[in-house]
């Protein structure tokens, strides 16, 4: 007869284990110690947390060694490596928000920021606001239209001329030589300096409108120097992984080529390309050094991107910064130019939401 | 609508490798002609030279005639497209369009076109197709979901009905049930029998047992070694074939002592 085999008290199959709670007590004790240490040479909060973490992992590591083993022992050395890589990659990121959030907001709630321009706001202005302790004048709406502005008109230019590109190199070159030296150039382009691109676009122009034109055009088309390679690789990964099945579906019901690609490929990879266009466009808006040498500075509103200088985001807190409007009182300047900064980090994020939200809307629906 | 098929003198080129060599066989309007043979000996690669459908593949290239009751689809001046309004394809994995609706894959091969269609010619057009593939009584009410939605069996049929929506002369099939479980299988076979009435139906499988049960006329291609071209070993009625082959290596395949 069977009897039943009782579970065991202490399991062999988990000797030579560290009990549950060994790493919070190493974990108290290192951030004990750790404190003790920086109060023999002066106490700080980062390099208490430092030094915290360096003896935790030291210990955790130590005693697994010691207790648990070889193995168990990389395990941890990798997993304190890797989480310690992660969190040192995420300081800077923490940082900078936070750094961008606590000296913009000021400026970003102040009334009439968002909805006015620097027209007639000169130094006297600022040096009375900062004597007399009333809300700083002057605000960022001209920035705010020309970055627009110039963005969608990179954009308009970029995407047919990139999308087109891509869609050569996918469905028509068949990987001949010509492609390759186009896929060579994309790849060069996409390492081209952003002052380069501007470079370019104001010789461009200064050749065939004249020297020192400068216009919100010409800043769109540097821009679109920069983008285009953006595009054309986005779009070119996404048309790639449109599965052959589907065009030869459509090849066989007797679709010509180009009606193939316009209503089978491009819907089918259209959330891809969508969402890449999006990152490409977030990628130029925060561009400075292009700007600055195709569109110039303005302090006025100007909608017209083919005449005028345009003010964007960018070189608005550029000149901010380097050139205050009353360099006796810098303090609205930098004011200004945080809440700007802050600015074009929430257009950023929205446009970087927006590609996650357009990829979503015209991803393939499965109907289950 | 149904239309035969004569093959004369017929080598298959991928660039300078000779893919199946001198082929000569004529398929019946209205028959179910069954392509069979080990893998790689080219039976997939003849099947789609009857539409062009080779010419996708870069360096894909044909020698010979192939006549669709009498005019030559390699002729000078032919579009490939014509060709292939006129010849359907089903593949072997179900591919329907996956932006589309059940009914938008249905009327794929009009809407893509962009001929103009009414919409109850459409409905009537959407339900004849489905009808004869089979399809209608399990998606009528549930013509606006994707297709990517349905059962592997049923996308399968779906595919089919795609291709009979543009009403061709014959139909290519490669391999249509090697991704389906036996009862989807079934629904092919069954439905493949229904439309011999109707078109020329040319099918590659690798089920003999299939070939067997829907063909009137089976196809033995086999291939010598690696490296050389497939050729068209022994054309006859089905029953002929798996009975009484006339060449050893037909018998030895069909019953299994293949090599």
């Amino acid at each position: 007869m069977a009897t039943l085999m009782t579970e065991r008290k202490r399991s062999a199959l988990t000797r030579g284990r560290l009990p549950k709670y060994t790493p919070y007590a190493i974990a108290a004790s290192a951030v004990i110690v750790a404190a003790a240490l920086m109060a023999l040479v002066g106490f700080n909060v980062f390099g208490w947390a430092v030094l915290s973490a360096v003896l935790f992992a030291v210990g955790n590591v130590g005693s697994s060694a010691i207790v648990e083993g070889r193995r168990k022992a990389t395990d941890k050395l990798a997993t304190s490596l890797v989480v310690g890589a992660f969190l040192l990659a995420l300081l800077p990121l923490i940082s900078v928000i936070w750094t961008v959030l606590v000296n913009g907001v000021p400026g970003l709630v102040t009334p009439g920021f968002l909805g006015s321009s620097m027209n007639g706001v000169t130094g006297a202005v600022d040096n009375a606001s900062v004597k007399n302790g009333t809300p700083v004048l002057g605000g960022v709406y001209h920035a705010l239209v020309g970055s627009v502005l110039i963005t969608f008109w990179a954009t308009l230019i970029s995407v047919p001329v990139g999308l087109l590109a891509a869609i050569y190199l996918v469905e028509y070159s068949a990987g001949n030589k010509f492609s390759k030296v186009i896929t060579f150039l994309v790849d060069v382009m996409t390492g081209i300096p952003s002052i380069v691109a501007g470079l370019f676009a104001a010789a461009f122009f200064a050749m065939i409108l004249g020297p020192g034109t400068k216009t919100g055009f010409v800043a769109a088309v540097a821009l679109s120097v920069l983008m285009i390679p953006v595009v054309v690789r986005s779009s070119e990964e996404m048309l790639k992984i449109v599965p052959n099945e589907l065009r030869e579906a459509a090849y066989a019901l007797g679709v010509r080529k180009w009606r193939t690609i316009m209503k089978v490929v491009i819907p089918t990879a259209i959330s891809g390309i969508a969402s890449g266009v999006t990152l490409a466009i977030a990628r130029v808006i925060g561009e400075t050094a292009p700007l600055l040498v195709t569109a110039g500075f303005a302090t006025t509103i100007n909608t017209n991107v083919f005449a005028g200088w345009m003010s964007s985001l960018p070189t608005f807190i550029y000149t901010q910064i380097m050139t205050p409007t009353s360099p006796s009182n810098p303090d609205p300047s930098t004011q200004r130019a945080w809440a700007a900064a802050l600015l074009l980090i929430i257009l950023v994020m929205l446009l970087n939401l927006g590609a996650r939200l357009v990829a979503r809307i015209f991803a393939p629906k499965t109907g289950r | 609508m149904s239309k035969r098929i004569d093959v004369s003198d017929l080598n298959v080129y991928y660039g300078d490798f000779l893919a199946v060599e001198d082929v000569n066989i004529t398929l019946d309007a209205k028959s179910v002609t069954a392509f069979i043979g080990p893998s790689g000996c080219g039976k997939s690669t003849f099947l789609r030279t009857l539409n062009r459908m080779h010419e996708v593949i870069p360096g894909a290239r044909v020698e010979g005639k192939v006549l669709l009751d009498g005019d030559n689809l390699y002729a000078d001046g032919v579009d490939p497209v014509t060709v292939r309004s006129q010849i359907g394809m089903v593949f072997q994995r179900p591919n329907p369009f996956p932006t589309m609706s059940i009914r938008d894959n249905v009327l794929a091969g009009v809407k893509l076109n962009s001929r103009r269609i009414s919409k109850s010619d459409a409905d009537d057009l959407v339900e004849k197709s489905l009808q004869g593939a089979n399809l209608w009584n399990e998606v009528k009410d549930r013509l606006h979901k994707p297709g990517s939605g349905l059962s592997g069996g049923q996308q399968q049929r779906l595919c089919i009905a795609r291709a009979i929506a543009v009403s061709p002369d014959v139909i290519l099939m490669d391999e249509p049930c090697s991704a389906l479980d036996p009862i989807s299988t079934l629904a092919i076979e069954d439905l493949i029998n229904e439309l011999k009435d109707e078109y020329t139906v040319v099918i590659v499988t690798h089920n003999m047992q299939q070939a067997a049960r829907v063909s009137d006329k089976t196809a033995f291609f086999n291939i010598a070694g690696t490296g050389k071209p497939g050729k068209l070993i022994e054309f006859a009625d089905t029953t002929t074939i798996f009975n009484n082959p006339g060449q050893k290596s037909t018998e030895d395949y069909v019953s299994g002592r293949f090599g």
